[in-house]
């Protein structure tokens, strides 16, 4: 806005920077809380009147990760010493760590699934990515017949409802064995971030002029190697974003991955509301877990902070 | 960089005569693609397309039988359906409406020369990065009648946000709002820089008061992208499924995504929840033909 001349002017400025400031701290708060219940012990989690100044605890961690039961005695004295300091912490919680037959430390449930979620958003979004550059070129140096049908036909399948694609492909993944498997969400997934993934790029090279090929072109290039030498380089930063929004958008998908898998391939979305079943649920838990998955997201939305506003809109505004 | 590439190629190979034709090139390129999605997208539609009209159940072993349109009739006169249209309509009314209303008065007070701004407006936008399902079971615990912050911070004793049918809708919405107000901020804030600065000095010599300078100024240069914001956010809020079915179980926020999940995979009435999902996917279809009709014509100017 023109720059600041009256009092008035200056004091609605003033104004204005502080509520901006008490809104951010408003928005972050609930974020704030999952990050701070996860270094909670247990009893703090649920207290009334909620607690804010506490110790912070590894504890949560030590408990995402291995499998627990309740301790019906406390252990005896040799016992506690023998453990290492992250299996007295469970000891302290009035659980124990269950152990094998050969001693081994049994895990939970969540790094597996954590695995599973990283598995399956990094192999569809290269495949998304890969297909949808090609495509995207093609739309933006060639003359597609019906190019504009075919583009929204492209968005789309995109826009419906997840539980109305994931009818029929229940039925069919059922029909082939490919119901809570690691491909039939890869499949999905780039599916269903393909038409994405060539919305945006096709706006990324859009941008790159024509005479860079052209001029390769008249020096002999091929049209492949015009794409693979010239286009590809240029376009890199928005292959970067791209890549960067299908990851984040299979790593949060939620609905069909309730759908299509149970156990195996199950991912961290489905997983970490499951854990808040019957009785009580252990908070603190379930925010250490809420936080680490939430992390990868939060450092890609800084990274991407100047292509959030093309991600966001399909390409549609540019800056 | 692409003339160190070009200075390297010999001006007189025959490379260009060589490679595949621009055809051949293109049809490589696209065609893959639309197959993918056809065999992915368009072919799993098709399958229920025929299902929906049969009584079939995955469920069971039986034979789907052929019904015509029997399962739209029912569906389109059952007054619960409609209670699940009304439910997805307020919802998408509620969350919208506030949404616009946070993130379009966030950007107007972010519109300014401030300190650390690019900073604030990331922080700002984090919500909606994250995933609906994840962060959104949290908001149970911010919610909890009472040991949850929200009505602490408020100091609203022991109001029952999601267990009190009349409230939870809304409870739902708050979330929603929580998350996508930065979706339509981000846009805002694109349209509001810019409108041109001279507009603006010329109304202050004017002395236009900010009352006028905001409605005709402001809001009609910004009203076409704060429109791309509405429609996308009303697509979305009409499909969403995530954080209702996680922070509730109340029937009052049985959202269409949710009615239809339930039928197909907890009722196992696939035949009729086929149905059910050609209707809902007629009016996407419907939304999303809007929204790019208004896109391109927003591109034109």
């Amino acid at each position: 806005m023109a720059a600041v001349r009256t009092n008035g002017e200056r004091t609605v400025n003033r104004l204005a920077i502080v509520s901006v400031l008490i809104i951010t701290m408003i928005f972050l708060a609930p974020i704030y809380w999952i990050a701070s219940t996860a270094f909670k012990p247990r009893n703090l989690a649920t207290t009334i009147p909620p607690t804010i100044v506490f110790t912070p605890e590894i504890s949560p961690f030590v408990k995402l990760f291995t499998k627990r039961s309740q301790l019906r005695a406390p252990p005896s004295q040799e016992e506690y010493e023998a453990a290492p300091w992250w299996e007295r912490l469970v000891f302290d919680g009035g659980e124990k760590v269950v152990r094998s037959g050969r001693g081994e430390v049994q895990l939970s449930g969540y790094p597996s699934r954590f695995m599973n979620s990283l598995i399956v958003a990094i192999t569809s979004t290269v495949l998304a990515v890969g297909m949808g550059t090609f495509t995207a070129y093609g739309f933006s140096r060639f003359k597609v017949k019906g190019e504009d049908d075919l583009l929204f036909f492209i968005l789309s399948t995109r826009m419906l409802p997840p539980v109305v694609v994931a009818i029929p492909m229940f039925l069919m993944y059922r029909a082939v064995g490919l119901n809570d498997t690691h491909l039939g969400l890869i499949i999905l997934y780039t599916a269903f971030n393909l038409s994405f993934a060539v919305w945006l790029m096709k706006g990324f090279i859009d941008e790159i002029p024509k005479e860079y090929e052209e001029a390769a072109l008249v020096d002999g290039y091929t049209r492949m190697q015009a794409f693979f030498k010239i286009v590809l380089p240029e376009a890199a930063t928005g292959i970067a974003a791209t890549a960067v929004f299908c990851f984040i958008t299979a790593w949060n998908e939620y609905a069909f991955a309730l759908i299509m898998t149970n156990r195996r391939a199950q991912t961290a979305p489905p997983f970490i509301p499951s854990q808040v079943g019957s009785g009580l649920p252990d908070w603190t838990v379930i925010a250490s877990g809420t936080l680490l998955f939430l992390l990868p997201v939060a450092i890609f939305t800084f990274l991407l902070r100047n292509h959030l506003l093309r991600g966001m809109s399909f390409g549609a505004i540019r800056k | 960089m692409a003339t160190a590439v070009l200075t390297t190629l010999d001006p007189k190979s025959r490379a260009a005569s060589r490679g595949m034709s621009d055809l051949a090139i293109r049809n490589l390129f696209i065609i893959p693609t639309i197959v993918f999605l056809i065999v992915f997208n368009i072919f799993p539609l098709l399958y229920s397309l025929g299902y929906s009209f049969t009584d079939f159940r995955a469920s069971s072993n039986a034979p789907a039988n052929f019904v015509g349109l029997q399962n739209y009739r029912d569906l389109l006169a059952d007054p619960f359906i409609w209670n699940n249209f009304t439910i997805t309509a307020k919802y998408v009314i509620v969350s919208v409406v506030g949404q616009v209303v946070v993130g379009f008065g966030v950007a107007l007070l972010l519109n300014r020369d401030i300190p650390l701004k690019g900073l604030l407006t990331t922080l700002l936008l984090l919500p909606m990065m994250l995933s609906m399902a994840v962060v959104g079971l949290f908001w149970k615990l911010l919610y909890d009648p009472s040991f949850g912050i929200i009505n602490y911070a408020l100091g609203l004793g022991t109001f029952e946000w999601l267990s009190n049918p009349n409230m939870a809708l809304y409870a739902v919405a708050l979330t929603d709002i929580w998350m996508w107000s930065p979706f339509v901020m981000l846009l805002s804030l694109a349209g509001l820089s810019a409108v041109p600065k001279h507009l603006y000095e010329a109304a202050a010599i004017d002395r236009a008061g900010s009352f006028y300078t905001f409605f005709r100024i402001t809001l009609p240069l910004v009203a076409p992208i704060l429109m791309i914001a509405i429609i996308f956010r009303t697509m979305e809020a009409f499909k969403t499924f995530d954080l209702a079915y996680i922070l509730t179980s109340q029937p009052t926020t049985e959202v269409i995504s949710i009615r239809l999940y339930k039928m197909a995979f907890q009722e196992w009435q696939t035949g009729m929840s086929c149905a059910l999902a050609y209707i809902v996917l007629i009016m996407v279809l419907a939304i999303t033909n809007i929204y790019v009709k208004y896109l391109n014509k927003v591109k034109e100017r």
